[in-house]
């Protein structure tokens, strides 16, 4: 089958590779309709995940048709159209018991952080990922959910990842109503976060990124303001002004690891790699947010460490938190919002890509180039 | 005179009035705490429906796979895409010594890594393939969108060779002298 190979930083190809097989009774095998490239593949393209292999196929967002099933698999059939969460877990262990999906403690054995996740580094348990024609779907059971009949696959696709954790990433902030919320990054998590802000009762919503082009597309897909932080002397103080001098109530990093805006940050974060990547946005959030405020972090960040005003967190009492979404606690409300045309998640996918083409569509993305904000690639079977 | 601050006292409050935000989609649809899919933050026993808590069968294991010491085995489940092997699965398997906590763990597997991909070079090599380096870059993505960065970079790195082989050429001189 064709499947994306990486090779090491900034390389990829589309090279054939062994269909994947069921490996254990509760497995699925899916064949690949649409799959996307996530924001935080680049973290995995710019080689800043430990344990990243080279031969890995990645992609933790995609959709498919199941062709064969494991003999232990009771709620899908051969032909089902799903959608399949970028968290891989079991629904057995004490996380999962608590719907803490993503911190699954049965199926990433090289970390005990973090659930599996599908083609994201032997950090996240080793597996494969959709950038494929086909995938094996661990607990098949639990983790897909079959399509709506009225829903368009580019939609389903961005239910797997990008809008659940933008959703995630607002409701982590317990926005209050007429709360004024700042979103650090206008890529598809933070266009989402801007968009559910709104859906949770924010009274404002600020976004601050520095690419004009995404800027614009935000301010008019999400209503919101925009900051270009270029164009800003210190993020706090500008906050601070909009906001009476006292700062937003909640503060959300949509960025993570690749933040720019600082030189010693990117210096020591992304160049040097002396911290797990460049924590810029979380400096402007515990430093822009109120007193007693909230910040919510589900940008991606390493695992090693990274230096925090941590200090400043704890004189201004914030409450923060932080997680990969638990996609699948999320899907029943934003399938809800979807068909009730409360958000329409397929305006942001700006390039469609052959699955051959994706060392193209990857630098595309990685670049900024031709005014990119989400990618799907198009595997050759990818017909329904 | 010195402007003094008395920001403590005022803020200007967003409207709380839903008439003021008629132009949003579903604004305030999820106000509510209760209805909020991720509220509360721990939830028992979890809206999955068919799921067993029976801890999931071991998936058989075929290939080699480390697991980290802050667990005591191998998990139910778990990828079996590019096992360990080479310099860098020995690598790989020095750093799964230590724990996650332990900063000499993810060091060494981003050393692993970096040399992983020179025994990917290799790999491609002894399969009598050439990796076409550039095309793996998008090389002619950049091309199509991006002539003048590429022109550019092209140039530095040009320039920046250039000047190395100069430097070069003129301390072997003066070492032949």
């Amino acid at each position: 089958m064709l499947a994306m190979n990486y090779r090491g930083p900034y390389r990829v190809r589309a090279d054939q590779k062994p269909e994947p097989q069921i490996e254990h009774p509760n497995d699925a095998i899916v064949r690949v309709t649409r799959s996307c490239i996530c924001g935080s593949d680049l973290h995995l393209y710019h080689g800043m995940m430990p344990d990243t292999r080279v031969g890995m196929t990645f992609g933790h967002e995609f959709t498919g048709v199941v062709e064969q099933v494991g003999l232990g698999v009771q709620n899908l059939k051969v032909g089902d159209h799903v959608l399949v969460p970028f968290n891989i877990f079991c629904g057995a262990c004490y996380f999962c018991q608590r719907e803490l999906y993503s911190n699954c403690h049965n199926t990433n054995p090289e970390a005990s952080a973090v659930g599996g996740i599908y083609g994201y580094s032997h950090s996240t348990g080793g597996y494969d990922g959709g950038q494929a024609e086909y995938v094996r779907v661990p607990m098949a059971d639990v983790g897909p959910t079959v399509l709506p009949p009225d829903m368009d696959p580019d939609d389903a696709v961005l239910l797997t990842d990008a809008l659940p954790t933008g959703y995630q990433a607002a409701e982590m902030g317990s926005i209050r109503r007429g709360d004024t919320v700042v979103v650090f990054g206008a890529g598809p998590v933070g266009i989402f976060a801007a968009k559910s802000a709104w859906l949770l009762g924010a009274g404002r919503v600020i976004v601050v990124d520095h690419v004009e082009y995404r800027l614009d597309f935000v301010r008019k897909y999400a209503q919101c303001e925009v900051i270009n932080f270029r164009e800003v002397d210190d993020m706090a103080v500008h906050i601070k002004k909009m906001t009476d001098w006292l700062g937003a109530d909640v503060c959300i990093d949509c960025v993570g690891c690749e933040a720019v805006g600082n030189a010693m940050q990117t210096l020591t974060g992304r160049y040097l790699k002396w911290q797990a990547g460049s924590a810029t946005v979380l400096h402007w959030a515990i430093n822009s947010v109120r007193k007693g405020g909230h910040v919510s972090i589900v940008g991606v960040y390493g695992p090693t460490f990274n230096a925090l005003p941590i200090g400043n967190a704890i004189n201004k009492g914030l409450t923060l938190r932080m997680n990969q979404a638990s996609v699948k606690r999320h899907l029943p409300r934003l399938i809800e919002h979807i068909q009730a045309g409360r958000i329409d998640p397929k305006q942001i996918i700006t390039h469609r890509v052959p699955l051959e083409e994706v060392a193209d569509a990857y630098h595309i993305f990685s670049s900024k180039l031709d005014h990119c904000i989400k990618t799907v690639l198009v595997p050759p079977r990818a017909a329904l | 005179m010195e402007t003094r601050d008395h920001s403590g006292q005022h803020r200007r409050a967003n409207s709380l009035d839903e008439k003021d935000y008629a132009h949003i989609p579903g604004w305030g649809v999820d106000l509510a705490r209760e209805n909020r899919p991720a509220y509360p933050m721990e939830r028992t026993p979890p809206r999955l429906e068919g799921a067993s808590t029976e801890r999931p069968q071991d998936q058989p294991l075929n290939v080699q796979v480390f697991h980290s010491i802050e667990r005591p085995g191998v998990t139910p489940l778990f990828g079996s895409s590019a096992p360990p092997s080479g310099l860098s699965g020995k690598l790989r398997g020095a750093a799964y010594k230590l724990s996650e906590n332990d900063i000499r763990h993810w060091l060494m597997l981003q050393m692993a890594d970096r040399v992983n991909v020179i025994e990917g070079i290799g790999q491609d090599l002894g399969q009598g393939r050439v990796p076409n380096i550039f095309a793996e870059m998008g090389i002619r993505a950049e091309w199509q969108h991006n002539k003048a960065g590429l022109v550019r970079k092209v140039v530095v790195a040009s320039a920046v060779a250039g000047l190395a082989c100069y430097l070069l050429k003129r301390r072997n001189a003066r070492l032949t002298r």
